[in-house]
């Protein structure tokens, strides 16, 4: 059985002072949602980050240009078992990120640069890129290990 | 992000508050840059006591911090985590590369 509910749609332009904008709001999203504080800092890590990516090479730094974040309940079956989950998909109509270009360093390099995909992959159970309505889409998934608090309206 | 900077006999701190993030990690930098470089200070000391957040372009400003004290034979401290900015030091493998301590006392000692 699979799950989607709405919880949180955010449109804005690429402007990096607006990632403490959006910081806030995923951070205090998943704070509601039950999340852990080690686990809200680090998936308000990954949204920053991927975000970053979004406005420094899908944007290349242009401003003013539109990005969404759509952020949903998600309920799904993995490996046999039903997960609560936070769904954030991520839209942009940018330059696709090329793979080859946007690797993360080697850990064990002391060099400035290439730790945003770290951040994401470690925060994330699911990162997953694909190309959706001429846009670039990025879905992250972070399961939930406890009780989810149900966010639907009273009689929805 | 605001930086203030107290400059002592051998050591400049800069208290640094707020989030440092793609939209001001660049202007940390030069000011990093600046007084290693140029003014070849000693000790710069970094209170990030009033930091709650540091980005992946914010810890690249302070790796470059780092190596341009280690260019100059100068000290390059970090005092004041908090549980974020550890948590990405961390992530990137690198809090044993930076001389981290808890307070200012000890960040002069």
């Amino acid at each position: 059985m699979q799950e989607h509910v709405l919880l949180l749609d955010l449109v804005f332009v690429s402007d990096p002072h607006l990632l403490s904008v959006v910081r806030a709001a995923i951070e205090r999203l998943t704070e509601v949602y039950g999340f852990s504080p080690p686990e809200c800092r680090s998936i308000t890590r990954a949204v920053d980050e991927a975000l970053a990516n979004v406005i420094r090479h899908a944007y290349e730094n242009r401003p003013g240009q539109r990005i969404e974040v759509s952020c949903k309940r998600i309920s799904e079956l993995v490996e046999g078992r039903q997960r609560e989950a936070l769904e954030i998909q991520m839209l942009d109509w940018g330059v696709p990120l090329d793979p080859r270009k946007l690797t993360a360093r080697s850990l064990d390099e002391v060099k400035p640069g290439g730790l945003g995909l770290h951040f994401i992959r470690d925060s994330m159970d699911v990162v997953e890129r694909r190309q959706v309505n001429g846009g670039n889409q990025l879905r992250l998934v972070k399961y939930h290990n406890g009780k989810v608090k149900d966010q639907r309206p009273q009689g929805a | 992000m605001q930086i203030a900077a107290r400059r002592l006999d051998h050591a400049t701190i800069f208290d640094i508050t707020g989030h440092i993030d793609l939209a001001n990690s660049p202007e940390l930098r030069k000011t990093l840059l600046k007084e290693l470089r140029e003014n070849k200070t000693p000790r710069v000391i970094l209170n990030l006591t009033g930091v709650r957040y540091i980005d992946s372009s914010g810890v690249a400003s302070l790796v470059e911090g780092l190596k341009a004290a280690r260019d100059q034979g100068l000290r390059f401290i970090l005092f004041g985590l908090s549980p974020s900015a550890r948590e990405v030091l961390q992530l990137s493998r690198l809090i044993n590369i930076f001389e981290v301590h808890e307070n200012e006392e000890q960040s002069l000692a």
